[in-house]
């Protein structure tokens, strides 16, 4: 009409143009580097690493380390890496069977308490991951109030160090830390399912447990698997729930071994190519996250 | 005994069950804060048991205390000033971005799009890594410590305005915009005068989330860390949370956890103004708390 149609593409390119380039600086960029310095060089006499700025020229060394750890059985990574899965996944299962239910019964019988319930779960995303793990610290400890309830009632003879590299502690630590990061997702997508759907299926003749059982339950399957994703992929990387609910290399995370190459300063090359090969496992994931909800909803739409 | 074994054989038709696993998960959910919070009253030195009550550890203690022991109040301003910086760089950053994005058709926005959606899925040690090594290798002139943190943490939250914004950008749709037009005003002006208005609630929303995931984050607060004093309170809760000889860290974790209530419930109020005024109806929280769960999911 006016002939503006160009121009104002130009105008509103212009107005993504500060975001984008910050994202590239910040976020493609550093992938780059982290290529480079997997695929660079040390220095032999500081350990410092020599980041490989042409692709030509990269060397694989810290590559071959990480896959032939990963591969051999026994070797540190390979540990430390189905140690990781394991514990991911035995978390992630425990936060389906929380986030499930609650999400549930707050999304349809939260009623007029749905304000206060909805306060409740949204509540730990303002309180600091950190403090929440400092709070089961102090429940922990020799003396704490978890080694007295368990006392008092009789499961337990004496204390017990709860804190000493326990697997339990940590994966209780992961399920504590991240439900509430399922929940919600999950009570959002339960809260949008149609009541005018169970009812039909009531009306059908189904019984309560077989009208969730088969419309509501298949129905959530999408958020079920994004909470899943969302929970799983933080985990994958955590190395702060292990080393202060355990600190024993025991029970130590991908994380942690990150952590220990890229802070601790020997072997950096090692640590990003850690994070290179880990990013691409998670992507594994993530891909068969997307295809299996486009999946579940071409199923679900007929 | 009938009645318990109909609720055992159907415990999805009658909403016993699910009320007691709701109420003991919120139970569980929120008792270890408020333990945590009681033991910083502590008398004593104690981080394990209740040791009668005093402010001691919050400014009593004369080497200790949150207020005299400057790594612990540091760390408090360090979080604070990330936090605002945080805020005041993102959310305009961000809401340019998500109504650039949304309205531009050109190539590159599908891409951009991805862009910013995949700093969601990155976790936070690839990118504490990935920040680490460019501020090492490659834009070294950028120094570790507030700038870079600072950096990083717009980097990760940019993507949840440009979520809370295009959600209700979509939502209002472009005939207000086309409207200004076609009454003589140029894109600018239709941008600032119909557009911009309507996104204020979205705005506030999204600088309170910025706020939240500004003050909680730790990991790449510490792979930016130049040292004790870039440390956030996060970084100190985990650098001293499993040797500290007193309940001071524990004070120091309430007095955050306090600020980011006030401060998060400021903006709720703040938001359930703006948007009533702009014609939001139904519970408050209810959209709040679906926004913060499509902003995740």
């Amino acid at each position: 009409m006016r002939g503006n149609t160009k121009g104002g593409d130009a105008f509103w390119a212009g107005l993504a143009l500060p975001g984008v380039l910050w994202l590239c600086l910040f976020f493609l960029l550093p992938f780059y580097v982290i290529l480079c310095v997997a695929l660079g060089t040390v220095d032999p006499i500081f350990q410092t690493p020599q980041p490989e700025w042409n692709p030509l020229e990269w060397n694989t060394g810290a590559f071959e380390f990480v896959f032939k750890g990963l591969f051999t059985s026994g070797a540190a990574f390979q540990t430390v890496f189905v140690r990781t899965f394991f514990y991911v996944l035995i978390a992630t299962a425990l936060s389906l069977l929380i986030a499930y239910p609650v999400a549930y019964f707050v999304a349809r019988y939260g009623g007029r308490w749905k304000g206060v319930l909805l306060a409740g779960l949204v509540a730990p995303f303002f309180i600091s991951y950190l403090m929440r793990m400092l709070a089961w610290i102090n429940l922990l400890q020799d003396d704490g109030w978890v080694n007295d309830v368990l006392v008092w009632i009789g499961i337990l003879d004496a204390p017990r160090n709860w804190l000493d590299g326990r697997a339990s502690s940590v994966i209780l630590g992961l399920v504590y830390g991240y439900v509430p990061f399922m929940i919600l997702p999950l009570y959002a997508f339960l809260d949008r399912i149609d009541r005018s759907l169970l009812d039909a299926a009531r009306d059908l003749g189904a019984s309560p447990f077989q009208a969730f059982r088969l419309v509501t339950l298949p129905l959530s399957i999408p958020a079920i698997l994004a909470g899943i994703v969302i929970i799983a992929l933080p985990m994958f990387g955590d190395y702060y729930t292990p080393n202060l609910l355990s600190g024993s290399p025991q029970t130590s995370m991908l994380g942690n071994e990150i952590y220990l190459y890229i802070k601790g300063g020997q072997q950096i090359p090692v640590g990003a190519a850690l994070v290179v090969v880990m990013m691409l496992f998670l992507l594994v994931l993530m891909g068969y996250y997307v295809v299996s909800t486009a999946r579940a909803q071409r199923r679900l739409g007929g | 005994m009938n009645r318990l074994r109909n609720v055992w054989s159907n415990p999805w038709g009658k909403p016993r069950f699910l009320v007691l696993f709701t109420a003991l998960y919120l139970v569980w959910s929120i008792v270890p804060i408020l333990v945590a919070v009681r033991f910083s009253f502590n008398e004593g030195r104690s981080r394990s048991t209740a040791q009668g009550w005093s402010t001691r550890w919050y400014t009593g203690d004369p080497d200790l205390s949150v207020l005299h022991d400057p790594t612990l109040s540091t760390a408090l301003f360090q979080s604070m000033r990330l936090a605002a910086i945080a805020v005041l760089v993102t959310v305009p950053l961000g809401v340019a971005l998500a109504i650039g994005l949304t309205r531009w058709k050109g190539r590159g926005a599908a891409t951009s799009r991805g862009i910013s959606l995949a700093t969601l899925v990155t976790p936070e040690i690839v990118m504490g890594t990935a920040l680490f090594l460019v501020f090492v290798h490659l834009l070294n002139f950028i120094p570790l410590g507030t700038i870079a943190q600072a950096i990083g943490h717009i980097t990760f939250s940019l993507v949840f305005v440009v979520i809370i914004v295009r959600a209700r950008l979509l939502a209002i749709g472009r005939e207000y915009e086309e409207a200004a037009r076609d009454l003589g005003a140029s894109t600018m002006q239709a941008l600032r005068l119909a557009l911009l208005p309507m996104l204020v609630p979205a705005v506030v929303a999204s600088a309170i989330i910025v706020f939240a995931i500004s003050m909680d984050d730790f990991v790449i607060s510490q792979f930016l860390s130049s040292g004790t004093a870039t440390d956030t309170v996060p970084v100190r809760i985990y650098s001293t949370g499993r040797t500290a000889p007193t309940p001071a860290v524990n004070a120091l974790a309430t007095l955050t956890l306090g600020f980011t209530l006030v401060v998060t419930i400021i903006g709720f109020v703040l938001w359930k103004a703006v948007r009533s005024v702009r014609g939001g109806t139904g519970s408050g929280m209810q959209e709040f708390a679906t926004l913060d769960a499509d902003t995740i999911a």
